[in-house]
């Protein structure tokens, strides 16, 4: 972003001069300091720090989505915070504790709701995005995760404790709640697809997946990968992997193993398992680049100094690069000639050349953990 | 506070790791940030719980400081707490029981 500076001199009684700057952000993101409960906003193509922006409470588990606008990023934390930041200003315009404990939240389509899923006291509450003031409370009894927006202003998300998903259609008047029961032991995260089709399930409790189809006038839940992990001793998971941040790799979904050293490659067309890439660890993130071209993944400790990039027309791994202590996150840029990668115990942002796999530069930042650029404004499933 | 019935599955493989392990112990301010940013991953960072229980000093002293260890080692089967015994020895566990309880040493 290049801040034009127009200076118009006013005559006021003396010679006053004020200044006007123009604030893009289309090349900006947010990254989460989870240990300060503060954000950097990151300028993309100037490679550094806009501002740091405090007062966001227990960031420890923490998402960002945008605005359709690209002017606000609602930033949910740990503690039940749900804080809107005006990336204009380079200030909180607006927060609210909306619960005890949170773990994420979405935006609508229309950019005219804010979803957000709660393990205390449980259950999704819905909030106006404008106001934060409250439109909806969906009480769960159980833990929610894998919370995402659906197109025509529907919300999915699972229950760790119930193993069910709803899907809350508020594109009427009325609120219309469907709810799936025996959809898996211990759902612990979700993804749902681009294009609004696939809603796929990753489960704790047992093995394979469960993926509903969106597009079905009933869409009803369907195991797929049953049989991974069968027959395997289960390795012990430091940490639960992640589904967000969608992971299609041209006719494929790659989606990280529970338990298992494993990336795991489906078919986008019939969900049926095409092979699997053993891996340095536990996956935590798998992530396409945005071409699809190539995965980037991430590992759980004690094996999170690590980040492997697999091709995705073979499944081989044809790069391991070894940034630094806790690398937990990683976003391309829109286009994905560059990777941002938190490196937590660095207390540092490494920025890479996602072709040449060269590192391009680093921005320090406070035990670094999620990194949002403003471009998942304009997608589904971010 | 419900008191929790521990299952041990001791096996011998379990056992021969337990003896394998003799790495040197980890410096408390070492142990300390593991237990903020690693246990801290399901617990919370102020580890007043997310998807795992919270874990803070008035929820685990109601336990018992060996117990504690060999949760922290072993795990607790059939939920997602996972046994840390590859990961850590077991004065390293006992000195997170500790720590848990809000006994420094």
């Amino acid at each position: 972003m290049k801040a034009f500076l127009s200076v118009l001199f006013v005559l006021m009684g003396g010679l006053v001069a004020a200044q006007e700057r123009v604030v893009a952000t289309g090349d900006l993101g947010v990254v989460v300091e989870r240990a300060t409960g503060s954000v950097l906003i990151v300028d993309q193509s100037e490679m550094g720090t806009v501002a740091r922006v405090e007062g966001f409470g227990d960031l420890s588990h923490a998402s960002v989505v945008f605005s359709p606008d690209q002017q606000f990023a609602y930033v949910f934390g740990r503690d039940g915070g749900l804080t809107k930041l005006d990336l204009v200003t380079q200030s909180i315009a607006n927060r609210i504790i909306q619960a005890g404990n949170s773990i994420g939240g979405a935006i609508s389509d229309d950019g005219a709701l804010i979803a957000v899923s709660n393990y205390e006291p449980g259950g999704v509450k819905i909030f106006d995005a404008e106001t934060l003031d409250l439109v909806a409370d969906l009480p769960t009894g159980s833990k929610t995760i894998g919370l995402v927006d659906a197109p025509g202003r529907k919300f999915v998300f699972s229950l760790w404790d119930a193993g069910e998903t709803w899907i809350a259609d508020l594109s009427g008047g009325e609120m219309l709640l469907q709810k799936f029961q025996n959809v898996g032991a211990n759902p612990y995260d979700a993804l749902i697809t681009a294009d609004g089709r696939r809603y796929i399930v990753g489960l704790f409790g047992e093995d394979g997946l469960t993926a509903f189809d969106l597009w079905d006038e009933t869409p009803q839940p369907k195991k797929i990968l049953a049989d991974y992990g069968k027959g395997q001793q289960d390795l012990p998971v430091y940490k639960m992997p992640h589904l967000e941040g969608w992971a299609l790799a041209g006719d494929r979904f790659v989606l990280p193993a529970v338990g298992h050293h494993q990336v795991l490659w489906v078919s986008s067309a019939n969900l049926e398992e095409l092979g699997r890439t053993d891996t340095h660890g536990q996956p935590i993130f798998a992530v396409a680049r945005p071409d699809g071209r190539h995965v980037w993944v991430n590992y759980a400790h004690p094996k999170n100094d690590t980040v492997e990039v697999i091709d995705s027309l073979t499944g081989e791994v044809i790069q391991t690069l070894t940034p630094g202590p806790a690398v937990l996150h990683m976003e391309f840029t829109p286009r994905g000639h560059q990777v941002w990668l938190s490196v937590r115990d660095a207390n540092r942002i490494d920025i890479y050349d996602t072709r040449t796999f060269e590192k391009l530069g680093e921005i320090p930042a406070d035990t670094p953990s999620g990194i949002f650029f403003t471009a998942r404004a304009h997608k589904t499933g971010l | 506070m419900a008191r929790l019935a521990l299952a041990f599955f001791m096996t011998c493989g379990l056992a021969a790791a337990a003896l394998a392990n003799t790495n040197t112990d980890r410096a408390p301010a070492e142990l300390e940030r593991l237990v903020l940013q690693d246990c801290g991953s399901c617990h919370g960072l102020t580890l007043k719980g997310g998807l795992g229980r919270p874990i803070t000093p008035d929820v685990m002293q109601h336990f018992d400081r060996e117990d504690l260890r060999d949760i922290i080692l072993d795990g607790i089967p059939g939920t997602a707490m996972p046994p840390w015994r590859q990961v850590m020895t077991e004065s390293e566990a006992m000195w997170i029981a500790d720590y848990l309880q809000g006994r420094e040493r």
